[in-house]
């Protein structure tokens, strides 16, 4: 299963409408944790699994009376890793998870709504959306899980895997409709020995709201004032030009069958159908390639505020590739209900340490350990009743 | 004796009083029933109604009626308009009539007046079949196969004849209006085809046997007789077909290539009210985002009603015209 096959429910709103959507939103994701659950324990061969995750697991499982149910809701771009965390989860402390990837955007509704006991997005809840959720249940955190990247992918023949060079500044231009030929001096200035077509240049970008393009747009916005003050950061925002693919499937066939296109997927889905990547200028000046290295570098020895409520794009390590960003899960400070508050710290403890090393084999970037730090104090702030609910040996 | 049959008919008078009282009572239970499951079907379309004007009085109240002129859809300055979804909705919509309008109409004259009987029920079982495939598998099929096909060579070659026209100008992308309009048409063939061969099947046979009679050829019959009598339910299945068209969502999502504008190149992505609730819904992260989304479906729901009520109106008027032929 891609990454791009789940994020097709609707987000539930008020009235009879709530009816209709959640129905269906339980039903998709009924059958994608049916086909998932199904998929991983006929794939658990990978040898990579046992030994770590015994030794430390048997202490990162909740105590006695802890809940043994959660539910929580929100971004897609993660579900793929999530559902493998919440079937090892499972299967180490019997807990079960069910997670619905129904978009970022409602992933923040049902949170803040308490519908769900955590919540999940690749955008930072926006200061309305804060004060909502600190009226319905308190402070809300931010905690990081894993690092996604976007890969600008192009279709220029005699041109190999992270060949073409881009600055931002063209990147920019080429999104922005100012650079229209791939023969532009612009262009031919960073890629010399590379021949560029006199063609125009087809612009691809995701036609649907999604956290992919929010971190592609939060990138242009950084490195170009032009972007930010005529297009800007959004999950969805009014393009320029030229035309939109409908998730990672629909942006890459139509770069696959446009020659002279550009588009931008998930690093994940660049990797797994073997999408031709341009080679992105960071800060530093260098180019580099979007790997899960230089994702992880992204977020590493760079400065991350305690709330770890930050875009990480235009990363200051010299390693880093520049289109990144954390992708969170959202869970209040004071939980409500102490059982399930129990297991929902000790899953999300065990998420950012064992969790991590699912994250490769699934083409995730896993988190730096110093992201882990700032990660690992928030959960242990998670309380109930003032009285934090993670009791580590 | 006479005490007896008095009794007797007395009798008989309880007994058919109960009985008529006993079918009196089930005859208001099951009117009651049947009522309450007919009004339900009413009451769900006024709670539909309410519940979108209701979710879109934020939008309402922002923009007013400057929203269906409004061209913008910009979620970072909050601004939306809905004119470039409208225009393509109608515009997808009506190249998909024009396209399955001909095709869709001559399959029914064939299905119902010329195919021998032995294909005739074959083929009008394949025909219906076609309205029973999931949409996202037209899509797919859209993204894979019909709009590497639309890009070339179908517009290479309109773009090279005829793009002085301003219908045919552009880069030629293969998504766009015209994919989505191509899309449309496959996909609202087996709706009107059904609807206009029962149109057809219901003119009389006296009425071509009379026109034969006559000495009329074969297509006299048919032009004069056939389908004289039954055009307005052929209107009418177009109209339906039309209707359907306006509310896909999916195929049309995956192929039109989302641009929030209007262009009067067929070439050119454009975008659909559906295609704009599905693509935007589930990451729409303000309250004024998602009012606005739900004023669109207000307005597509607004656009098929219309189209439905007219359907409607001609579907009605051939049930009880017999003497539409006396024009």
């Amino acid at each position: 299963m891609t990454k791009a096959d789940n994020s097709h429910s609707a987000r539930p709103s008020r009235g009879f409408l709530v009816l209709i959507a959640g129905t269906l939103a339980a039903t998709v994701a009924a059958v994608l944790l049916s086909a998932c659950g199904g998929s991983s324990t006929a794939g658990s061969t990978t040898p990579s699994t046992s030994g770590s995750s015994t030794t430390t697991g048997s202490n990162a499982c909740p105590p006695s009376g802890a809940a043994t149910s959660l539910t929580g809701a929100g971004a897609s771009f993660p579900y793929p890793l999530y559902s493998k965390w919440t079937s090892q989860f499972d299967k180490q402390c019997g807990v079960q998870i069910n997670y619905q990837s129904v978009g970022s955007g409602a992933g923040i509704s049902q949170i803040t709504a308490k519908t769900v006991d955590f919540g999940a997005s690749d955008g930072i809840m926006t200061d309305d959306q804060v004060k909502a959720a600190e009226a319905a249940g308190g402070p809300i955190l931010h905690i990081p899980m894993t690092n996604g990247a976007v890969a600008v992918i192009v279709n220029l023949p005699g041109v190999d895997q992270g060949q073409l060079k881009l600055t931002p500044d063209v990147l920019a231009g080429i999104y922005l409709k100012n650079i229209k030929k791939w023969n532009d001096p612009a262009i031919t200035r960073l890629n010399p020995g590379v021949s560029l077509p006199s063609s125009d240049i087809a612009v691809v970008h995701r036609s649907d709201g999604s956290g992919t393009t929010f971190i592609f747009t939060n990138y242009l916005s950084k490195v170009s004032s032009e972007w930010q003050s005529t297009v800007g950061n959004a999950t969805s925002v009014q393009w320029p030009g030229d035309i939109g693919g409908e998730k990672n499937d629909g942006v890459a066939q139509q770069v696959k069958q446009i020659q002279g296109a550009i588009g931008y997927v998930e690093l994940a889905y660049a990797i797994q159908n073997n999408l031709t990547w341009a080679s992105m200028q960071n800060k530093s000046g260098k180019y580099v390639e979007p790997t899960l290295d230089s994702t992880t570098a992204a977020s590493t020895g760079v400065t991350i505020p305690d709330d770890t409520k930050v875009m990480i794009t235009d990363s200051t390590n010299p390693n880093a590739y520049p289109i990144v960003g954390f992708t969170w899960i959202l869970a209040y400070v004071n939980q409500p209900d102490q059982a399930k508050g129990e297991s929902l710290a000790y899953y999300l403890w065990w998420s950012i340490h064992d969790g991590q090393q699912y994250s490769k084999d699934l083409l995730y970037a896993p988190l730096p350990s110093d992201v882990v730090k700032k990660a690992e104090a928030e959960i242990k702030s998670i309380s109930y009743q003032g009285q934090s609910l993670l009791q580590l040996p | 004796m006479g005490a007896a049959t008095g009794e007797s008919i007395g009798a008989n008078r309880r007994g058919l009083l109960a009985s008529w009282r006993r079918a009196r009572f089930g005859d208001v239970l099951f009117r009651v029933i049947v009522a309450a499951f007919g009004l339900s079907v009413l009451a769900l379309a006024a709670l539909m109604l309410w519940q979108l004007f209701f979710e879109s009085r934020e939008s309402i109240s922002t923009f007013g009626w400057g929203f269906l002129a409004g061209t913008h859809w910009d979620s970072v300055n909050r601004v939306f308009g809905a004119a470039p979804a409208i225009y393509g909705t109608i515009v997808s919509s009506l190249i998909a009539v024009v396209l399955a309008m001909p095709i869709s109409l001559g399959a029914a004259i064939y299905l119902s007046e010329m195919a021998p009987p032995w294909l005739r029920h074959p083929a009008s079982f394949l025909v219906e079949s076609l309205a029973a495939i999931p949409s996202v598998v037209f899509g797919l099929w859209g993204i894979y196969v019909l709009v590497p096909w639309i890009r070339d060579p179908v517009e290479r070659v309109l773009g090279g004849h005829l793009g002085f026209l301003p219908l045919f100008t552009g880069p030629p992308f293969g998504v766009g209006m015209l994919a989505a309009g191509v899309i449309l048409a496959i996909m609202i063939l087996p709706i009107i085809t059904a609807i206009a061969r029962d149109s057809l099947l219901a003119v009389p046979s006296s009425q071509r046997e009379a026109m034969l009679a006559l000495g009329a050829t074969k297509w006299e019959m048919i032009s004069r007789a056939v389908l004289q009598y039954c055009r307005s339910g052929l209107v009418g299945a177009v109209l339906l077909g039309l209707g359907r068209a306006l509310g896909e969502t999916m195929a049309v999502t995956m192929v039109i290539g989302k641009t929030y504008d209007i262009n009067t190149s067929l070439f050119a992505p454009a975008s659909t009210a559906a295609s704009q609730i599905a693509s935007e819904f589930s990451e729409a992260s303000f309250s004024l985002y998602t009012s606005a989304l739900m004023e669109l479906a207000l307005l597509l729901l607004g656009i098929t009603l219309l189209v439905n009520i007219a359907a409607r109106l001609l579907v009605w008027r051939i049930a009880r015209s017999p003497e539409a032929i006396k024009e």
